[in-house]
């Protein structure tokens, strides 16, 4: 009996203890890079489903025009770092389905060519999944030399599938909202 | 289990094996300790520390909002800044916010979890399976050195720049971006990230010892199903522990390089996302308030048992709904963002599966209920706080069902009814079950009885004063007042003065508390091996008061049918 103390400091209890304690911070590691995986994986769950109104890209509008309408309307906000004035597109309403094209105005204030990229969501957030872009300049970045002025075009339409989901029964408008960021900042 | 009473004797003299020739003394015995006694003990200590700095800084914002309009922040800005005026106002607004973080941190990662995981765990857990030590002592004693740096870098980032010109940092115990990022570009925040970082890893140590130590080192006889209660609520909380930790590491991490290097995992302008972070966050803050609750539920059910003169009514209940509760608790979290835009559907998710959560908690309120019933109940001490705990641990559980609701959390969010909830489960849950734990095991630990009177008069006058403070606090959130404000219209100046008068209250038990843990080592009662007799039958009654430093040099063999 006595010794029964010994052998666990020594022989395979100490073992044991050691291969537990090993597969434990697996998990703990495991957990930290299941952290980190989340950032792709939570990119692709909200373009996949729309979420936080994230928008989808399209090619072209296979399903058709239906006879409801909807109004959208647009949206601009600036970062203080980014010089330059930019015109939303005047609200529009069209029948679902159908294929839209609209110019935001972006006028670089600056007096050195800067280059500016534009992020985007949509309110109500679950209209999202429903709003796609063909074209779009917020795709790609922007630049605009000293005192230029460019029409920036969004060739867009809302999946007529959209009639067909019950939340968003009582949408009559939606929102399209850009932030202008200049890429060239910190986080480039 | 009586007949491994006396086995103990021998074992002080002589130490057991080649390394345990002699016990250290002096300071060398507590901090370069590797017993689990010791270091459950300086756990204990600490968390009393931190618990007096997070206490004060609540009181300097319960004296804030005694009334309408600023009365403390500005002066105590002017002080620290050299400010005046205007200047002065917005300063004391901003640090009105810090006092608000760090009393959260200090509270949830420097009280309740280095008292309830720290100590008692590491001090009862061990004895109660009848194991000589943890598994690890080495790594008990690195888990318990890394918690005052923590504490200390916390402290600390309170006297760094925080947002331009001002010091501290201020976005709360959730640190969202963008405040915490583009908001505050001083390096307090970092100062906070590392103190979690390191607090993180001290507690991920502290369940991978805890958990091999249960698993591999309980005594011959003592299977999982026979094992105390408050082992299997160590056990699920170090789980939770492992789970969720890590996780509010990866989350803090990537604010710190958004922060420091250019990153954007929270930044819209790089493409990436704030609201990821709250996921992240209350991936881990979820399961963390019930590892900050689910020991202390271990703790009732001991002395609920032992008060009452009865083995505790449905045992496998009572450890399976640890388990469930801890599961559940993982895939509950966006109930806490049921504001950030999430669909309908995904709403309903949450509000069904959060209120899934009532069911094995209910199982445990009733358990300990049946366990009262029909019992031989004598209600000392520790009694008092175990049913204390249990009738406002209720009350906030069904303001938690309340707030479950994504309709009436649309009214509620963010307002005082969500903090009276939280406290009432933690500041009141929490915070009893660890005094109940202190009063129960306090003649254990240290060998002596404090004074019967002086322990009665610290419950009822803390009972009324936590009350005091935080019952009124659902009116002031049932009528909209916003949590996290420095000032308030009149028309919430009732209910705020009773909570701050219910803060002096509460000052006035601690006084008490201090006063008779003194008294207590002072007059040296000599407590016995077991003071509270037939109904307390787990394995650490068996041993002397306080137990010998190194325990179960033969190990008990547990051969009763309910050792629980």
């Amino acid at each position: 009996m006595a010794d029964t103390t010994a052998s666990y400091h020594q022989t395979e209890p100490g073992k044991r203890n050691k291969r537990v304690a090993v597969m434990l911070a697996g998990v703990a590691a495991g957990m930290v890079g299941l952290a980190f995986a989340s950032v792709p994986l939570y990119q692709l769950f909200c373009q996949v489903t729309g979420f936080g109104g994230t928008t989808q890209v399209a090619s072209e509008n296979p399903k058709g025009v239906i006879a409801r309408d909807m109004k959208v309307r647009f949206d601009v906000n600036i970062d203080r770092a980014l010089d330059w004035t930019v015109t939303a597109a005047a609200p529009i309403t069209d029948q679902i389905g159908r294929v839209d094209t609209v110019n935001y105005i972006a006028t670089n204030n600056s007096d050195k060519p800067v280059t500016g990229q534009a992020i985007f969501n949509v309110v109500p957030e679950k209209a999202g999944y429903y709003f796609n872009k063909i074209e779009c300049f917020c795709f790609t970045e922007q630049t605009l030399q000293p005192g230029e002025t460019v029409e920036m075009p969004i060739v867009f339409f809302v999946d007529p599938d959209i009639d067909e989901n019950r939340e968003l029964d009582t949408i009559k408008e939606i929102t399209l909202s850009y932030t202008f960021y200049a890429s060239d900042s910190e986080g480039s | 289990m009586a007949n491994t009473a006396n086995l103990e004797a021998h074992a002080t003299g002589h130490g057991h094996a080649s390394h345990d020739h002699h016990t250290p003394t002096g300071w060398r015995r507590w901090v370069y300790s590797t017993n689990h006694k010791d270091i459950g003990i300086m756990y204990l200590v600490f968390s009393i520390i931190a618990g007096v700095i997070g206490g004060l800084l609540s009181g300097a914002m319960r004296m804030e909002l005694q009334e309408p309009g600023i009365q403390i922040f500005h002066g105590l800005a002017a002080m620290s800044y050299g400010l005046e005026g205007d200047a002065a106002l917005d300063a004391g607004k901003h640090m009105f916010n810090v006092f608000v973080s760090a009393h959260a941190l200090i509270m949830v990662f420097f009280t309740v979890m280095p008292a309830t995981m720290g100590g008692f765990a590491n001090y009862f857990a061990p004895l109660m399976i009848g194991a000589p030590d943890t598994a690890f002592p080495r790594i008990n004693n690195v888990a318990f050195w890394l918690l005052p740096p923590a504490l200390l870098l916390t402290v600390l980032s309170m006297f760094f720049e925080g947002p331009a010109g001002a010091l501290g940092f201020g976005g709360g115990w959730t640190a969202y971006p963008p405040l915490s990022t583009s908001g505050h570009p001083g390096p307090a925040t970092d100062f906070v990230i590392f103190s979690l970082h390191v607090a993180g890893v001290s507690s991920i140590l502290g369940a991978i010892n805890l958990i091999t130590t249960i698993l591999n080192m309980r005594a011959p006889g003592m299977t999982l199903h026979k094992m105390p209660l408050f082992a299997w609520s160590v056990l699920v909380t170090a789980f939770l522990l492992l789970l969720a930790l890590p996780v509010l590491a990866g989350a803090i991490t990537m604010m710190l390089t958004d922060r420091n290097f250019g990153t954007t995992f929270f930044n819209p302008d790089g493409g990436g996302d704030p609201i990821l972070y709250q996921h992240l966050f209350w991936f881990f803050g979820h399961p963390e308030v019930y590892i900050m609750i689910l020991p202390g539920f271990g703790i009732v059910s001991h002395i609920v048992a032992t008060f009452s003169r009865k083995p505790v009514f449905g045992y496998m209940a009572m450890a399976y709904a640890m388990v469930a509760i801890g599961f559940v608790g993982f895939v509950v979290w966006a109930h806490h963002m049921y504001t950030t835009g999430l669909s309908l559907d995904v709403q309903r998710y949450f509000v069904a599966a959060t209120m899934v959560i009532a069911v094995p908690t209910g199982v445990k309120i009733f358990s300990w209920i049946a366990t009262m019933w029909g019992g031989s109940i004598t209600f000392r001490i520790p009694m008092l706080w175990a049913i204390g705990f249990i009738f406002l641990f209720t009350v906030g559980g069904v303001t938690g069902v309340v707030l479950a609701n994504a309709g009436a959390d649309r009214a509620l969010h963010d307002t005082y009814y969500v903090v009276a909830h939280f406290h009432y489960v933690l500041s009141l849950g929490a915070v009893f079950s660890i005094f109940a734990g202190w009063y129960y095991w306090y003649p254990k630990m240290f060998g002596y009885m404090y004074n019967e009177f002086l322990g009665k008069l610290h419950f009822w006058v803390m009972f009324a004063g936590v009350n005091l403070i935080f019952f009124p606090q659902h009116f002031l959130g049932l009528a909209g007042m916003p949590r996290r404000y420095i000032d308030y219209p009149d028309a919430f100046a009732l209910w705020n003065r009773v909570s701050s008068i219910g803060y002096y209250v509460t000052f006035v038990a601690m006084i008490i508390f201090f006063y008779a843990t003194w008294e207590a080592s002072r007059k040296k009662r000599p407590a016995g091996d077991n003071p509270w007799g037939d109904g307390a039958t787990t394995l650490e009654w068996t041993l002397s008061s306080p137990p010998p430093f190194h325990q179960f040099s033969t190990l008990p063999k547990i051969e009763s049918k309910d050792a629980h």
